[in-house]
């Protein structure tokens, strides 16, 4: 698998973006964009991502540090909790006031 | 184009919240209008100075749009033009008091010479590194100026200049990041940024003249040779990081603040006000 701005064609490379809306929460995954250098790419999100009021923070992080997996092994790596409920936490109550459960 | 496609249509704009811009509505913020609300025609003057320089610089910016280097640029430069937009409707909704005229009827109803920008906003994009040349000037001066007309004796500039520095302090930035890649990049992107910067420099000087409104605004606006120092100090570091010799070549005459402009705002106002006059009072 090629990432894009890997050949010498495409001058810039891709970078992955991660935005946080409002302290206390995480960084989500918004998009990517490209840029010449990590400097222009935190610039860059803050421009395509962050412009109606959406964060308070952001990363970005070069495609090509991403390890991924493979999506020809979603069998493997995904399919065993199907149909095993016993995976789940789904036959506890919840406690009062625990929100993001 | 026919009447129809430029008529109101209410049911389209109220669709969702995220397309629909209501430009024919000029709502300035609560702490612009709690101040004074109508300028003297010195002070209108003044606003319609920095008003039509914002105005004239967001059109130059807009027509960049599918054309930067990059989509990402496209958008960077979409953002600072709107922003710019934003500072010329307030400006010229305040200069607008004075005389009982909209935001509208300034922008769209006046021809060049009663524009009042200055000379290095009309310059024409060029290449990228020319926008990028002007950006760089335009956006340390005025953030320069806006950091001091926030004492304004006049609360309503005062206001807009508070609201308005924390973007320009980023299209300083962004203009600052470009011209230390393209001054520094290949040898052909450091070419075009020296060519750039040498075609742009003969206008920096127009920019810190004091004309004699000035004279009559003590307290209210900033004196433009006060600002040069601080000019100065701010852009010698940046051309110091990217090698580049400051561009010492000749002075053009400038003019703008009185009405006198180069043959590009014409064709620049064409442009831009054809559609308002094609289509009186039309909204869309």
């Amino acid at each position: 698998m090629t990432t894009p701005g890997d050949s010498a064609s495409e001058i810039w490379p891709l970078w992955e973006v991660f935005v946080r809306s409002n302290r206390g929460l995480s960084h989500v995954h918004v998009g990517s964009l490209h840029a010449p250098d990590e400097t222009l790419a935190v610039r860059n999100a803050r421009d395509l991502y962050t412009r109606r009021g959406e964060g308070v923070s952001v990363w970005v992080v070069p495609a090509a540090a991403i390890t991924t997996s493979d999506p020809d092994a979603k069998g493997a790596f995904f399919e065993s909790s199907a149909g095993k409920n016993y995976r789940h936490a789904s036959y506890y109550s919840k406690s009062e006031g625990v929100k993001h459960l | 184009m026919s009447e129809d496609t430029v008529s109101i249509d209410s049911a389209r704009a109220d669709a969702d919240d995220h397309g629909h811009v209501a430009v024919a509505v000029t709502t300035l913020d609560a702490e612009l209008i709690e101040g004074p609300s109508l300028a003297t025609p010195d002070v209108a003057e003044y606003a319609l100075w920095l008003g039509d320089d914002a105005l004239v610089l967001a059109q130059q910016l807009g027509a960049w749009i599918s054309r930067a280097p990059e989509l990402e640029e496209d958008v960077a430069l979409g953002n600072v033009a709107l922003d710019l937009i934003g500072h010329a409707r307030s400006l010229l909704h305040y200069a607008g008091t004075a005389t009982n005229r909209t935001e509208d009827d300034l922008a769209y109803w006046r021809t060049e010479p009663d524009f009042r920008s200055l000379h290095i906003v009309e310059q024409p994009n060029g290449d990228f590194a020319h926008t990028i040349a002007r950006q760089f000037v335009v956006s340390h001066y005025v953030f320069e100026l806006y950091s001091r007309l926030r004492a304004s004796a006049d609360q309503t500039l005062a206001a807009i200049a508070a609201k308005a520095v924390k973007e320009v302090d980023y299209h300083r930035d962004h203009a600052t990041q470009w011209m230390l890649r393209l001054a520094q990049g290949t040898d052909e992107s450091r070419r075009r940024m020296i060519t750039a910067l040498s075609d742009l420099w003969p206008y920096v000087d127009e920019i810190f003249r004091d004309e004699p409104l000035i004279d009559r605004l003590e307290g209210i606006a900033v004196r433009p040779s006060s600002l040069r120092p601080a000019f100065d100090a701010a852009i010698a570091p940046v051309f110091a990081e990217a090698e580049v010799e400051l561009p010492n070549g000749f002075v053009a005459s400038g003019g703008g603040r009185i009405g006198k402009h180069s043959e590009h705002l014409a064709f620049l106002l064409a442009e831009m006000q054809v559609l308002t006059r094609a289509h009186p009072g039309a909204s869309w």
